[in-house]
């Protein structure tokens, strides 16, 4: 869906040359979430504006859907592309309604489909349309304005979707309710979403796929999976941090544990079940890791979603399912 | 609190206008006007004729001077217009009058060309400074969304500047009113025409009927252009808007 060929961006000026985008080649699979990830100045930000032209690329080819953004107008280019910054960038001079109309408007849609527009996407943002038709952005809270911002970004119902850390602004309970709220609207609506962090947990938890960055240069591009089971290089390694096998817990579920290991062993304890030492198959493995951990007697219930006991796991159990996973190979 | 007080002061100010108006009253500050209601409404009208004029040329010129200068490619020329309607307003307005009249002669015409460079900088300083603080990332989201230039001018720069650019003008045409009663200096005519006469002959009288007219015609300018304000600044922008 979106093929970066030598993708170069290079800032000349008289004393010096800087490659901001270095030689990237990599592509973006359809309905995919591709995170950039990487520290500050690592050109990620650059190449995501590379891709809708608000910055010229020096050399290479970009293309979406098949096409080379240069052989397409720019505005119309932009205006199929859904755009969603950090600092939101809602227009203050304009109602929720009129900036959630704004591309929708530049298309010429009519009065009707606008509306009907509006009033879906606020309900999938989980914002009340009529409460917010015309209150105006400084009435709304961080969370909310985002929430705005992801809405307008998908008005007229963009394929692609270019995300520069939107979340990055909010504080951490904020944050992690508008990341699952994201990855529900993403199962409904299959964009291909380009996204920048440089927060590796966030990466693992809304990526499909990472793409690492380095001082302009793609380190490595992959399945997180991939990524964490075998770094490229000591750069991908020592920026993913050292509790990989932790983190790699984090991306499967309870679920999956038990599909891998065949079953689970019966209940034996004596403790009685509560909510602290229970967990459901869709828990993901790295909070399961921490419930068995934290229950007095290395157990932790298992049920399903009728809260009917399935049976109990244990530190064992991790350790046999981390054995059925690639290995973790370490670059140097 | 703030309400308490901004309305404290609004009424201290009408009770001591109230207050100079009976102490005007006991000058003879009115006689004139009522001797000669003809004559006090002519030089009304050519005071009014003047601002009118000077301020309408100086919107006309000034502001889309200054959303030039803000346009990418003509930034370099924001330095010497910034600095040519500087010169304008730092030199005393008497000394502008004074000036213009050496080349254009006295007269209507003078009066208005120098009015007119004296209004010009608070309406171009206050474009430029909206236009340029209106937030970044607001733009950079517009041309993201696809927005062409032009479109970003009149939806996004234009609209969220309005507050600051009528700021500039509402300013610039108080300032108006007063520096206009120099006119008459320059055979402009005018309400300067009863202050200067009323100063020559020592008639308090005289004098104070041109200058309470002069004080209401600014008060009433503000007020007015404090209520457009009101009807075409955006919704969204005026919660930093208080009571006039």
């Amino acid at each position: 869906m979106i093929r970066y060929t030598n993708a170069t961006k290079i800032y000349e000026s008289a004393a010096k040359k800087v490659v901001a985008v270095d030689n990237v080649t990599m592509h973006v699979e359809e309905g995919q979430i591709c995170v950039f990830l990487g520290p500050s100045g690592c050109g990620k930000t650059t190449l995501l504006r590379m891709t809708n032209k608000l910055i010229p690329k020096t050399s290479g080819t970009i293309e979406i859907g098949g096409k080379e953004i240069d052989t397409l107008n720019v505005i119309e280019l932009r205006r199929s592309i859904g755009y969603v910054i950090q600092q939101v960038g809602l227009f203050p001079n304009m109602t929720i309604e009129q900036n959630i109309g704004v591309v929708p408007n530049l298309l010429g849609w009519d009065r009707v489909k606008i509306k009907k527009r509006y009033e879906y996407l606020m309900e999938l943002v989980g914002l009340n349309p009529d409460e917010y038709r015309k209150r105006y952005p400084w009435e709304l809270s961080g969370g909310q304005q985002q929430r705005v911002g992801v809405a307008r970004a998908l008005a007229a119902d963009p394929p692609v979707m270019l995300m520069d850390e939107p979340f990055g602004a909010l504080d951490p309970i904020i944050r992690e309710r508008l990341q699952n709220e994201f990855l529900n609207i993403q199962k409904n609506v299959k964009k291909t979403i380009l996204f920048v962090s440089h927060d590796i947990d966030e990466a693992l938890k809304l990526g499909d796929t990472i793409a690492i960055f380095r001082e302009g240069k793609l380190m490595q591009f992959g399945r997180k999976d991939e990524i964490l089971a075998s770094p490229a290089n000591e750069f991908v390694e020592e920026f993913i941090g050292s509790e990989r096998m932790l983190k790699r817990m984090s991306l499967g579920t309870v679920g999956d544990l038990i599909r891998s290991m065949g079953g689970l062993s019966a209940k034996s304890g004596i403790v009685p079940m509560n909510r602290s030492n229970a967990v459901d198959i869709q828990t993901n493995l790295r909070t399961a890791l921490s419930v068995v951990l934290s229950s007095p007697h290395g157990e932790a219930y298992v049920v399903d979603e009728e809260e009917k006991l399935l049976g109990v796991l244990r530190l064992a159990d991790f350790h046999a399912y981390a054995r059925t996973l690639s290995p973790l190979k370490s670059s140097g | 609190m703030k309400l308490a007080v901004d309305q404290l002061i609004k009424w201290t100010l009408i009770v001591l206008a109230f207050c100079a108006l009976i102490w005007a009253y006991y000058y003879g500050a009115f006689d004139f006007i009522l001797e000669y209601p003809d004559d006090f409404r002519f030089l009304v009208m050519q005071h009014l004729k003047l601002i009118g004029l000077s301020g309408i040329l100086a919107i006309i010129v000034a502001v889309p001077l200054g959303i030039l200068v803000t346009r990418p490619g003509f930034k370099k020329l924001q330095w010497f217009v910034v600095n040519f309607a500087n010169i304008g307003q730092t030199i005393p307005s008497l000394a502008v009058l004074a000036l213009a009249m050496s080349y254009l002669g006295i007269g209507f015409q003078t009066a208005v060309f120098g009015l007119w460079i004296n209004s010009l900088l608070p309406i171009i300083r206050n474009t430029i400074v909206g236009i340029e603080n209106v937030d970044a990332a607001v733009l950079d989201a517009g041309r993201g969304m696809g927005m062409s230039p032009r479109q970003i001018l009149f939806k996004l720069e234009l609209p969220n500047a309005l507050y600051a650019i009528m700021a500039g003008i509402r300013t610039s045409m108080v300032i108006n009113v007063g520096t206009a009663a120099l006119a008459f200096l320059i055979g402009g005519g005018g309400l300067g025409d009863l202050i200067f006469t009323g100063i020559s002959l020592n008639d308090m009288g005289i004098m104070l009927s041109g200058a309470i007219p002069v004080i209401f015609l600014a008060l009433i300018i503000d007020f007015l252009i404090g209520g457009i304000e009101k009807l075409i600044v955006p919704k969204g922008l005026q919660r930093n808007i208080k009571l006039i």
